[in-house]
């Protein structure tokens, strides 16, 4: 039996991010701060429009101040929208009065960065002051609280004070305290923010079990790409207080479309190039220059089951070309293989061109990052590079100029 | 020091320790609630009231800023409608804890400021009204802090008491005044400090005691 439907769903929005099904769903959403003494008008959000499919993970990526705090804090009411509507399930959060947005607020459980657990209760305690809140009678707290704890693996750990709990301790109390109310979806604020890659991985495991294993619906916002891989299906950048790239994790991640997604993903998937050639690279194909030895540089990306294709030996034995690897990496997101090769190839008449349609016949992606000049001694290559850029020998070995 | 004036001396410090108790509990009962208002209604915060926040806190800073002594005679005409009299030990807890009302309240309002910001919006996001944060997390959170102010008020107190013997409030400080000073008995002038400094010593090894069991965030083992 499916729950009543107080809103209509619009056609139109249903394709958007994620699509019929959508638990929580931003429709033109604007948020801005008056203007204070000395202070402009600030616009956090900007035409927001966001869907989330029932039991799916929804990561919303953000440098600081891109307004990911602003828009998760929309979803359970903490901030009411300047214009457009929330709505999580059934009821129209940015429409509610107080009182009864304390009583959907129990169906959406936070965590927070830093935790923000009570210091003066228990582990358990915590875990049972949103019931105690919300009413329940104390033998269901109890009970609650015990198969809580045991959910997060801290069953022994019920009767410590939060001071005597580590990081990763303190997260997975937030996380339980999050659940008491049997919530249908989880707000994740910068949850692993404060943590060290070890507890960040553990705390991101526990929350991807808690969404297979119970289908709780997730709502999390990050500054790390990491994040993102680990547990979401669906992304959206949020560049600026606007959407500037979102969809499948999958997609965004081998099809990066604006410019901050690739800023984002430069950092983490090996798309970067290893600094020593970033400092040399010259924007520009190159083809025409001809000169012996310049390399023009190309990125392919494999996507799925062409990640571990043996490109660079088809490129010598079915074109001529003769490529040489500059960096690579082959990763899975998602679950598919991703695989990302920078190849540098002569900069010589039509070998670029070639290059490119031989590889997009294959199905792969390919971007020309610009040319590598040849010889270290060269004016020309002097008056590019950067003077302590390391060179790279014809072999490919990088030495210091 | 003859029996008798040992027998005056109790009494005073009995005197002392009743008037202390009365106006501390009465202090405290207005003054918590009131130092969790000014904490908590100030503009955008939990129970916004903007404007009353305003004019309560003018008014705990006037009190706060007249001398006790000249507090102790402007507030006659209150005391006598309060305790039917205006001299005397029942009366003298009147002013101390008109005295001691703002004091709380100021360092009731600072300890729950200091509490995290961060809780409160972790109480609304599970759903508790205002009411329920200021119980369940305000108070408690901010409760080893509240009771170090109590304690501070506490041994302020029993020095403002020294000063109702003026209105013939009774107590160790006019002991002292009368017998010690005026009547050239060092003796009970001593005696009447060391009870202080014990009282002083204990109300506070007392206070820091319970705050550090109070205190959860620092744990040592």
């Amino acid at each position: 039996m499916t729950a009543p439907v107080r809103v209509p769903v619009p056609a139109d929005l249903s394709g958007a991010l994620g699509g019929g099904d959508a638990l929580v769903r931003l429709e033109g959403v604007a948020k801005t701060y008056a203007a204070r003494r000395g202070a402009a008008q600030v616009t956090a959000l900007d035409g927001i429009d966001l869907s989330l499919r029932r039991g799916r993970v929804l990561g919303v990526i953000g440098r600081s101040g891109a307004g990911k705090s602003t828009l998760i804090r929309l979803v359970n009411g903490l901030e009411r929208p300047s214009r457009g509507r929330v709505i999580v399930g059934d009821a129209e959060i940015s429409a509610l009065s107080e009182s009864a947005l304390r009583r959907e607020r129990r169906g959406i459980g936070m965590i927070f960065q830093h935790f923000n657990l009570l210091s003066a209760r228990t582990a358990a305690g915590n875990v049972a002051l949103p019931m105690e809140v919300a009413g329940y009678d104390r033998a269901a707290i109890r009970a609650r609280v015990a198969e809580l704890l045991d959910l997060v693996g801290l069953g022994a750990q019920a009767n410590r004070y939060p001071a005597e709990l580590s990081g990763g301790q303190k997260q997975r109390v937030g996380i339980a305290r999050a659940l008491a109310t049997n919530p249908k979806v989880l707000l994740s604020d910068e949850a692993t923010s404060a943590l060290d890659p070890e507890t960040t991985h553990q705390i991101l495991d526990l929350l991807g079990r808690i969404n297979r294993e119970l289908g709780l619906t997730i709502l999390l916002i990050t500054h790390e790409m990491s994040v993102i891989r680990a547990i979401a299906h669906e992304v959206a950048v949020l560049d600026g207080g606007r959407i500037a790239d979102s969809g499948d994790v999958f997609d965004v991640f081998t099809r990066p479309q604006a410019p901050i997604t690739r800023t984002f993903l430069d950092r983490e998937t090996g798309r970067a190039l290893p600094p020593v050639l970033a400092g040399r690279l010259r924007p520009g194909a190159g083809d025409d220059t001809g000169r012996p030895g310049d390399q023009a540089v190309l990125r392919i990306t494999f996507r799925g089951p062409h990640a571990t294709d043996p490109v660079v030996a088809h490129l010598a034995r079915d074109a001529g070309i003769e490529a040489g690897i500059l960096s690579g990496t082959v990763d899975e997101i998602a679950g598919r293989p991703f695989g990302t090769l920078v190849v540098g190839v002569p900069a010589t008449a039509g070998t670029v061109a070639r290059t490119e349609a031989f590889l997009r016949k294959r199905g792969l992606d390919v971007e020309v990052l610009g040319t590598l000049d040849a010889a270290p001694g060269d004016a020309h290559a002097r008056a590019q590079a950067p003077a302590h850029a390391a060179l790279p020998t014809p072999s490919g070995a990088p030495h210091v100029a | 020091m003859s029996p008798e004036l040992l027998r005056l001396l109790a009494l005073a410090t009995g005197d002392t320790l009743r008037m202390v108790a009365i106006a501390a509990g009465l202090g405290t009962l207005f003054g918590l609630p009131l130092g969790v208002f000014l904490a908590t209604s100030g503009r955008g915060e939990l129970l916004a009231a903007p404007w009353l926040n305003r004019a309560l806190g003018i008014v705990v800073n006037a009190t706060r800023s007249t001398p006790f002594i000249i507090l102790v005679v402007a507030i006659i005409p209150f005391t006598r409608l309060i305790a039917g009299t205006s001299i005397g030990t029942a009366a003298a807890t009147v002013p101390l804890t008109v005295a001691a009302t703002p004091f709380i309240a100021r360092l009731v309002e600072g300890a729950v400021r200091e509490v995290d910001a961060g809780l409160v919006e972790a109480a609304r996001a599970f759903g508790a009204s205002p009411f329920q944060i200021v119980a369940k997390v305000l108070i408690p959170e901010a409760l080893p802090g509240i009771v170090l102010g109590l304690t501070l008020a506490v041994v302020s107190l029993i020095g403002f008491s020294a000063m109702v013997g003026a209105v013939g409030g009774g107590g160790l400080g006019d002991l002292g005044i009368r017998y010690g000073y005026q009547r050239f008995m060092p003796e009970m002038m001593v005696a009447v400090v060391a009870v202080l400094i014990v009282l002083v010593q204990a109300v506070q090894t007392l206070g820091d005691r319970l705050a550090r069991r109070l205190n959860k965030r620092l744990r040592h083992g």
